[in-house]
Formats: C-alpha cells, sequence, structure tokens
C-alpha cells in the first residue's frame, strides 16, 4: 500500500490531520462551537471553488475565505452568545450560494466540487502536504503560546475575566486557528465532515479522562485510529475513505455515550 | 496607612437611567473580614466591579493599596453536568499567561496545597461537573486563591447553598481569615450569616449606607431589618 506515492501522501497528510483537530478539538468542545467548525467548512468549499476559479490551489482558497470570515463572525457576534447562530447562518448561507457561483463560472467538472465537498485521498500531492505541515506547525506553535490563557478563557470564561485573560484577543486567534485547521482537514475528510474530526474526537475524549493534556492525547488517538484505518479500509475496499472516517468516529462518540451512561448509572 | 487594603471617599457610580452608589466611603483593612450586605440591586456586584476596576466610579475614588493581589470567587458560573475537568484540572486553570502548558512542580505543589486548605483533596480527580454545589463553591475558593490573594472577595457563594453546606463554606472561609490573615470580603443578602461570621458590615441600602462593627448591627436603625 505504502509503494504508491499518493497513499503516503494520504497518510503523512492525514497523520497531521489528527494531531490538529485532536487539540484543536478539544477547545472546539469547550468552547461550544461545533456549529462554527461546520460553518467554517462551507465557508472552505466556497473558498476552495473560489481558488479554482481564479487559478489558485483550492487549499489557498479556503485559507483565505475561512481566515477572513472567521474574523468576521468573532467581530459580528461579539459576547452574545444567541446571536452567534443566527450570525453563523447568515455567513454561512451566503458563502455557500459564493461557493456554488465559482464552481459554475469555473466550467470545471463536478467531480472538482464533490473533491472538495466529500474530500478525496488521490488529490493530495507532495506539495500539498508539505503547506499543511507548515500550516500545521503554525497552528501548534500558536497553541504552545497561548495554551494557558486559551484554555482558562475556553474551560471558565468567567474566571479568565478576573484573571485579566484578554478574552476578545484570545477569540480571534482561536478563530483564525480553528480556520487554519479546517482548511488543512478539509484536504482529506473533505469541507462536509470536518467536524467529524474537529469535533468528534475531542467530545469523545472527555468521557474518559478529565485534564486538558489527556483529553488532546486521547482526542489524536481517536482521530488518529480513525484516520489510519479509514484510509487502509478505503484503500482495500475502494469505498470513500471519509465514509469509513465517519463512520469510524461517530462509533468512538457512541460508544463514550455508552460508557458514560453506564457510569453515571453505577455511581 | 499601610495596612489600609481598599479606600473608598465619597464614591459614586450612576447608569444612564439610575444611580446605584452615592457617596460611600469606607476602608477595608488587612485582615478583616467584611460582610457587604443589602437588597438585590442596591449595587453590592457594582461595588464589587469597582473594586476589580472593571467599571470606574462616576465621582469620588476607589484607592487600591499598590500591588493588591485580589481573589475573586464570581456570582454565576456555568459548570454543567458534563462539564470535563477535573476538580484539580479547574482549579489550576488560574495559572494563566504566556508560560508552557503544563505546570511546573512548584504550581502543582501549590495546587494540592490550596485543595487541601479548602478541604477537597478527596476528590480532586472528579469531573467538577459531577461535585455538588458546595464542591463546586469550594473548588472556586481553591482557585481564588491559587495565586496568594492578599484580599478574597467572595459575591454570592454561599446564595444556592443548603444551610449545612453554607456553614461549611463559611468555616473554611474563617480559617483562611484567621489563620493566614486573608482579609474577605463577603457580599451577601442573608443577615443571618452576616450577624454571624464576619466581623464588620457595610450595609448598602437604596437611600445610603451605613458600616460598623457586628455588634452594632443588631442597633443599626436606618433600614429595616431583614432575615
Amino acid at each position: 500500500m505504502f509503494s504508491f506515492e499518493f497513499m503516503q501522501n494520504a497518510y503523512l497528510a492525514g497523520t497531521l490531520i489528527a494531531i490538529v483537530s485532536g487539540i484543536m478539538g478539544v477547545f472546539v468542545t469547550a468552547r461550544n462551537m461545533p456549529f462554527m467548525t461546520h460553518t467554517l467548512s462551507e465557508i472552505g468549499f466556497a473558498g476552495a471553488a473560489f481558488g479554482i476559479f481564479i487559478g489558485w490551489t483550492p487549499l489557498n482558497g479556503m485559507l483565505t475565505f475561512t481566515t477572513i470570515s472567521s474574523i468576521l463572525v468573532g467581530e459580528l457576534s461579539g459576547k452574545v452568545e444567541s446571536r452567534r447562530e443566527a450570525v453563523i447562518s447568515a455567513i454561512s448561507g451566503f458563502f455557500i450560494g459564493l461557493g456554488i457561483l465559482f464552481l459554475s463560472l469555473s466550467n470545471k467538472n463536478s467531480s472538482y466540487a464533490t473533491n472538495i465537498l466529500f474530500g478525496s485521498v488521490i488529490g493530495i500531492s507532495r506539495q500539498d502536504v508539505l503547506q499543511m505541515v507548515v500550516l500545521s506547525v503554525i497552528v501548534l506553535l500558536i497553541l504552545f503560546v497561548i495554551f494557558r490563557n486559551l484554555k482558562d478563557d475556553s474551560f471558565d470564561p468567567v474566571g479568565a475575566q478576573t484573571n485579566h485573560v484578554h478574552s476578545s484577543l484570545i477569540s480571534i486567534i482561536f478563530l483564525v486557528l480553528l480556520a487554519f485547521s479546517v482548511s488543512v482537514a478539509a484536504q482529506i475528510v473533505g469541507s462536509l465532515l470536518i467536524f467529524v474530526l474537529l469535533t468528534l474526537p475531542a467530545a469523545s475524549a472527555k468521557y474518559f479522562t478529565h485534564t486538558v493534556l489527556k483529553m488532546m492525547m486521547l482526542g489524536i488517538a481517536f482521530a488518529l485510529f480513525g484516520v489510519w484505518f479509514g484510509l487502509y479500509l478505503g484503500y482495500v475496499t475502494n469505498w470513500p475513505v471519509t465514509f469509513f472516517i465517519a463512520t469510524i468516529e461517530a462509533g468512538i462518540y457512541a460508544i463514550s455515550l455508552g460508557y458514560n451512561y453506564l457510569q453515571s448509572r453505577s455511581e | 496607612m499601610s495596612d489600609t487594603l481598599i479606600s473608598a471617599e465619597n464614591l459614586s457610580l450612576s447608569f444612564p437611567n439610575h444611580q446605584v452608589l452615592s457617596k460611600l466611603s469606607f476602608k477595608v483593612n488587612r485582615g478583616d473580614f467584611l460582610g457587604v450586605i443589602g437588597e438585590n440591586g442596591v449595587g453590592k456586584t457594582t461595588l464589587v466591579r469597582l473594586i476589580l476596576k472593571q467599571l470606574r466610579p462616576s465621582s469620588g475614588k476607589i484607592i487600591l493599596k499598590e500591588g493588591l493581589k485580589i481573589g475573586y470567587v464570581p456570582q454565576f458560573r456555568n459548570i454543567d453536568v458534563e462539564y470535563p475537568l477535573s476538580v484539580r484540572d479547574f482549579v489550576s486553570l488560574s495559572y494563566t499567561g504566556i508560560k508552557l502548558p503544563w505546570l511546573s512542580k512548584k504550581e502543582r505543589t501549590r495546587v494540592g496545597e490550596v485543595m487541601n486548605r479548602v478541604g477537597l483533596t478527596a476528590i480532586s480527580d472528579r469531573p467538577l461537573g459531577l461535585a455538588s454545589g458546595g464542591e463546586k463553591q469550594k473548588a472556586y475558593l481553591a482557585q481564588a486563591l491559587l495565586n496568594h490573594p492578599d484580599l478574597l472577595i467572595l459575591d454570592e457563594s454561599t446564595a444556592s447553598l443548603d444551610p449545612n453546606t453554607k456553614k461549611e463554606l463559611l468555616d473554611v472561609v474563617t480559617m483562611l481569615n484567621n489563620d493566614m490573615g486573608l482579609t474577605i470580603l463577603f457580599v451577601s443578602h442573608d443577615m443571618q450569616l452576616i450577624h454571624e461570621y464576619p466581623d464588620r458590615y457595610l450595609w448598602l441600602r437604596r437611600d445610603g449606607y451605613s458600616t460598623g462593627a457586628i455588634s452594632d448591627l443588631h442597633n443599626d436603625s436606618k433600614g429595616e431589618l431583614y432575615v
């Protein structure tokens, strides 16, 4: 299997994506942002279509769109939690519309669209992998630097105010990191199913372990398991990799909910 | 005076359509256990926010001792049953700043210390979401103690607790006040608790305020006593 360069690329990319998603997912879950993540992935779709339309790579188009819109959502919704969902709906609808427009304008056949939406293993080049490495390292480095403040702001926003954590700055930085992560993850699972990696592994991990660092480790493990195993099954069966990854991660989530249920009954 | 931590002079604050605090003067000295009492809406939390510098007075001034470190236990927090962090990890959240993600040995020791102080050691690895109301308040208290504050502010921390748990929590606070000399500002609308625990009171009312030793609270005739 590894004698094919595209499989090597896929595994390299998948491993990076799993690491970034496992870590970011812990904060996505704590900050209650799965819907925002989903929206960024739809925006990513529009960005990729835009990239293709003007002759960039889809990844660069995605990065541009997700970064701009994440800042926009952060600024528009501000502190009003209840408004955030509506703002996200508006922005997401607008961007999906744009994506459809760019796709039709660019005259590419529809397989491009399916690649963006559902992901494609074969589409990842060495060049893409390199760019993903750079992006992932940037995300991880910034996370490393702001870790303590992000942790406080995500897990105890009320306390963070008293600890003089600059909450709005942390939020914006986090949204931009999320935009990067979404763009990277979309390469393999597709923009429609990004939350499968950016939400489910971390959301599952929180039922098994109770410190931020351990949740990250377990989140990475769950994501890696899904990606590696999914790629293998996709290779063997020729069915879409995304289907396998989504099914595995959803399965892990179901098991963790069951585990939690049993735990709470035994107490 | 060097042991005055907070000094307010003619402190007033008005919002666009109403005045909350008017010409309030008081002092908090090191080692005090001050109870701030008053009905809802008289400005107790507003006063706390002025001390925390989250609000600025409309007139008058409030002076904090230079370098004063405040530990604050806020009134509301969203901790639901699925909140995943262990009590220990929650307490350590107050170690913020641009530093290594993991705690140093010294920091870990300190986390253990504050949890021991408030009596949480036995449940330190349990998820905070599954802790009882009293245990949660103790965890908030431990978190506020983490960075060695000079002054501890408790904003209605006992409001949602049953009588036994209230007593348990305030016994811990009293111990912090007696043994460590920690200055306490305890905000509450529970007159009975104010009679029992603090040694001084600051009573905020719609038409003014009064302050004095707790032993004088019985004779405080400016307002209607309510229990």
